[in-house]
């Protein structure tokens, strides 16, 4: 049908790590991330709000960081699977000039509905975001 | 505060549980293709269930959808927020730890669940209510509750398309945050430097050169590692050294998978590795994956720059 494949849950197995993967925490990622997740509060955009409350710089806003989940999710399975739902516990903010890196594994098979566990842990103060994102998969053809 | 004074302040903030927030509010705009397509660039999302119309036609779905991440986004107040929102019941519960010393804020946790996939056209609409308010709790950050809204997202079928649980703490914070500046430089963590005492000095300074030296008593040859003051044959305490070729096999290895340390690799494998000249010596060793390794495995070192500060022998497989 396409060049995009789908994972389905007979492709896939607990403990399945998905392929990592490294973002570049830029201004430009911050602040057009909370643009485009419509998040105008300012210690989004504003250097010196973001000071005000003690941060060095804009960090990013928690939209941003559940659409890389997903994506990093989607990345995996393919364009068929339906996201259920995404479960993220928030840790330390991104902050431009760091790194994340996206880690995930798979930690429960059920049916066609597959739990993955994500970490996004960034360069300097580590763990950003972690948590479960479950997906469908489509039946197998 | 004493007793009765928490009983009369948890009186008042448990009453905003059930508390609506927003009620059924549609959102400014339809879902479009503009927003999405936007939104999937900056985030370098490419799935073309959202935004390949001709590839989704084919798809089992037969249309694109939109992002589920972004069920949110749609009902979001715009730009006059920078001048401030509108009081509603979550700001007034806000108001109120605050006046009380919760000034600390940290959203912990968001869960969304989604029900049903939208599509370009579709409007959502959002709803909001306190759903609870946590006991008095004590956490690392200080002493405070946590609360949680919950958002019911409907669309123009009244159909729920998901919900969002969002949970936040309020604390007494233990310090007040002070402001941060330009000169707060985001320092890259770098590895624990080396401890230079009387009797190791010599060797970590040979590694910044980029030799492995290995201790040798000069009475009666024996070589040593770490290095230490005395021969443990011959109780001498004259040396020099030697220095070595880094060749090497694996006596034993570990991965430290847990806790993560800032300013080293995930996942590092530390290996106990016999050297050629005899002696043993703890390193890491890189270039290969964990599933590979077995003892009696040879390997070769070399000293590298690890990170800004560090130079160390690491080893590779041969
Ligand atoms: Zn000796």
């Amino acid at each position: 049908m396409s060049e995009y494949k789908t994972l389905t849950a007979a492709d896939v197995s607990v403990g399945d790590k998905l392929q990592s993967t490294d973002i570049d925490i830029s201004t430009g990622l911050v602040v057009c991330g909370a643009l485009a997740t419509r998040d105008f509060e300012p210690v989004h955009h504003s250097k010196a709000e973001a000071q005000a409350v003690g941060l060095p710089d804009v960090f990013m806003n928690i939209l941003t960081s559940q659409g890389l989940m997903t994506r990093f999710a989607t990345d995996w399975s393919g364009p068929e699977a339906t996201v259920n739902s995404i479960d993220l516990k928030l840790g330390a903010p991104n902050i431009p000039g760091m790194v994340m890196a996206m880690t995930g594994e798979v930690t429960a098979v059920n049916g066609d509905t597959v739990d993955i566990n994500i970490l996004g842990e960034n360069n300097i103060w580590g763990m950003h975001m972690q948590g479960t994102v479950q997906l469908t998969l489509p039946k197998e053809l | 505060m004493n007793e009765q004074e928490q009983k009369a302040f948890e009186d008042e903030i448990y009453a905003f549980v059930g508390k609506v927030v927003y009620p059924t509010t549609p959102a400014p705009d339809d879902i479009n293709e503009t927003m999405i397509r936007q939104w999937s660039e900056i985030l370098g999302e490419t799935n073309p269930a959202y935004l390949d119309a001709d590839w989704a036609a084919n798809s089992s779905r037969g249309h694109t959808i939109s992002p589920p991440a972004m069920m949110y986004v749609w009902g979001q107040e715009g730009f006059q927020v920078t001048k401030g929102r509108a009081p509603n019941a979550m700001s007034t519960l806000v108001e109120t730890f605050n006046r009380h010393g919760f000034t600390g804020v940290l959203g912990t946790n968001v869960k969304q669940d989604y029900m049903k996939e939208s599509c370009i056209g579709d409007n959502i609409s959002v709803h909001m209510v306190i759903d609870n308010i946590s006991e008095r709790k004590t956490t690392a950050r200080g002493t405070g509750y946590f609360f949680e809204t919950l958002s019911t997202f409907t669309d123009q079928h009244d159909d729920v398309v998901g919900t969002q649980r969002f949970k936040v703490l309020k604390f007494i914070p233990q310090e007040q945050p002070a402001a941060a500046s330009d000169t707060d430089a985001l320092a890259v963590p770098t590895r624990i430097p080396s401890p230079r005492g009387h009797d190791n000095k010599w060797w970590w300074d040979a590694c910044d050169e980029g030799k492995v030296l290995i201790q040798r008593c000069k009475s009666c040859h024996t070589l040593r590692h770490p290095p230490r003051p005395m021969c443990g044959e011959c109780q001498s305490m004259e040396w020099d050294s030697i220095e070595s070729t880094l060749d090497g096999e694996v006596m034993s290895y570990t991965c430290l998978r847990h806790p993560v340390i800032p300013g080293y690799p995930k996942d590092p494998i530390c290996a106990v590795i016999k050297l050629a000249e005899g002696t043993h010596f703890v390193a890491n060793l890189v270039g290969c994956e964990y599933e590979d390794l077995r003892i009696g495995m040879k390997v070769k070192g070399k000293v590298e720059q690890v990170d800004e500060k560090t130079m160390l022998p690491q080893f590779y497989p041969v």
